[in-house]
């Protein structure tokens, strides 16, 4: 392998000088473009390393983090959306429902909101779910339909631990608690069924009046058309939170349900929730205070 | 300049190839270590943390070994809308017990971070047994065969082996792991020594049923308190900063 660089006769170039049976290399050096572009890159790196946190023991010169980075450009929108969040703050529900410029900033904020935070439970459109996750698009409410119910109910939540205003209220389990025995809850069940018309057995029916008023009525009153003082539901209606038919209305006897519904208050500024509850009156069912 | 540098006088030469190719992998080897030494810089102390009670240990090995993070990520990265949709970014000190952690990479499903506390104990099971009762658009499989007994007799042997790899679990929580287990996931039981052991872990019937121990409800336990440990109304990034 000979080692003295030489022209090549045929494209005139510089050989490397190396050789291998009589076959020359052509020296080929890197684009200049490509060269000087990796240089400035391991250029930009080094600077890269002085400017900006890139080791555990150096904070940079710009002083410049993640952290301080997405402060500032919170504190920046929170400032941009400040004037209308203090002005929707300052205002009672009933001017935001009423006052079009109040009403259009709650509607589009609420929306949001509701997508983010309660849609998972209430549906996208506030239809509700099979299984205790009431639609909110109806005029069927535990706990009032007025701005100020519905305010209160995000705020607070229902039987939320944490939160001591929380709308609290407790069914007993009346066969596992023994209250009743399992002949009573099938006679309630029956009642219940009669309530809207739906009863398949009389006599059980009858038999189980006599049971709904001495256990059911304080609560769901004496037509079993609920209590919204304490969340209780109306029996009365065709609207069942937990499922209408018989097999399901045992079980609400039986076992009891005890929805659960988060505290807000803790979660969201009073703001959010004021335009919370103004798009969720707005749903559909949403009554006078 | 560059002209004149040839490798053949590297290339013939043995030692001098040998000391230039030592002191190149060094340099690669230095820059991955040396930040190592500092690296107690880089563990923040936050108020709150503690260690996973035994339930929420369980299910978070049912989460493991679901693959729920291939789905999941539960880390809020510090950008505007992720903390507008999720809340505030997630610090370190949030995985500090978590072996292995549980950041993970794809988003199919929501990051869960913070989903501790946001809906209730009904809606996850309700959920997990069948998402699209809830979430028509969801592409989440049914997981409603974790209505099954919770096999946790080797539950201490878990609190042990975590410790072993630095979780500060104290001998009496190790001892007490089985009564633990079955405090929180029965409200009917007496919390005194569980409350002690664990601060700010709440006992329920998670899923829905006080009688059995289910994987169901470790699993809920588990997700119930994800993001829930600290409060960021005390915490501002200069108290976190690192030092």
């Amino acid at each position: 392998m000979a080692s003295t660089p030489e022209k090549d006769a045929v494209s005139g170039r510089e050989t490397t000088g190396h050789e291998w049976d009589g076959i020359r290399e052509l020296n080929t050096p890197l684009p200049r473009w490509w060269l000087y572009s990796f240089y400035a890159c391991i250029a930009f790196a080094a600077l890269w390393v002085v400017l900006y946190p890139a080791l555990p023991f150096s904070t940079g010169l710009t002083g410049w983090t993640a952290r301080g980075s997405i402060g500032e450009e919170l504190a920046r929108h929170a400032a941009e959306q400040e004037p209308r969040l203090a002005a929707i703050r300052e205002a009672t529900l009933e001017e935001i429902r009423s006052e079009p410029a109040l009403r259009a900033y709650a509607m589009a904020g609420g929306r949001v909101a509701f997508g983010n935070n309660c849609a998972a439970c209430h549906g996208a459109g506030g239809q509700g779910a099979p299984g205790g996750f009431p639609s909110l698009a109806d005029d069927d409410w535990l706990w009032g339909g007025s701005l100020s119910a519905i305010e209160a109910t995000i705020r607070h939540g229902i039987r939320t631990p944490e939160d001591d205003q929380a709308r609290t209220s407790m069914m007993p389990r009346f066969l596992a608690d023994g209250m009743l025995k399992a002949s009573q809850v099938n006679d309630v069940a029956e009642h219940v069924l009669d309530l809207s018309g739906r009863a398949t057995d009389r006599a059980a029916a009858a038999r189980g009046a006599a049971l709904f008023a001495e256990n059911c009525a304080a609560c769901h009153g004496d037509r079993g058309t609920g209590n919204r003082e304490m969340g209780a539901p109306n029996l009365a209606d065709q609207v069942w939170l937990y499922g209408g038919d018989k097999r399901a209305i045992v079980q609400s006897i039986a076992y009891a349900r005890v929805g659960v519904m988060p505290a807000w208050g803790q979660r969201l500024d009073t703001a959010v929730i004021k335009m919370l509850a103004v798009y969720v009156h707005a749903l559909g069912g949403g009554e006078a205070e | 300049m560059f002209k004149k540098f040839s490798h053949a006088l590297i290339e013939k030469n043995l030692i001098l190839m040998g000391v230039l190719s030592l002191i190149t992998v060094s340099i690669g080897g230095l820059v991955q270590i040396v930040p190592l030494f500092a690296v107690e810089t880089t563990i923040e102390r936050v108020e709150g943390i503690r260690p996973y009670t035994p339930l929420e240990l369980a299910g978070r090995d049912i989460y493991v070994r679901e693959g729920c993070y291939t789905c999941h990520s539960q880390m809020i990265r510090p950008f505007r809308d992720e903390a507008e949709r999720y809340g505030h970014y997630s610090l370190a000190a949030e995985s500090l017990y978590d072996h292995p952690f549980q950041w993970g990479s794809k988003r199919t499903g929501p990051d869960l971070a913070r989903v501790g506390g946001r809906y209730s104990d009904d809606w996850h099971s309700a959920h997990l047994r069948s998402p699209r009762d809830l979430v028509p658009e969801s592409v989440m499989p049914p997981y409603a065969f974790l209505d099954r007994p919770l096999d946790y007799r080797d539950i201490a042997a878990a609190l042990r082996g975590q410790r072993a790899v630095g979780v500060p679990y104290t001998d009496a929580m190790i001892a007490n792991a089985a009564a633990d287990l079955e405090a929180q996931a029965r409200p009917e039981m007496d919390p005194a020594g569980f409350a002690g052991r664990y601060a700010n872990a709440r006992q329920s019937a998670f899923d829905g049923d006080g009688r059995t121990v289910t994987e169901m409800d470790a699993l809920v336990a588990y997700l119930q308190m994800l993001g829930t440990l600290v409060r960021f109304g005390d915490v501002t990034p200069e108290r976190v900063r690192q030092q």
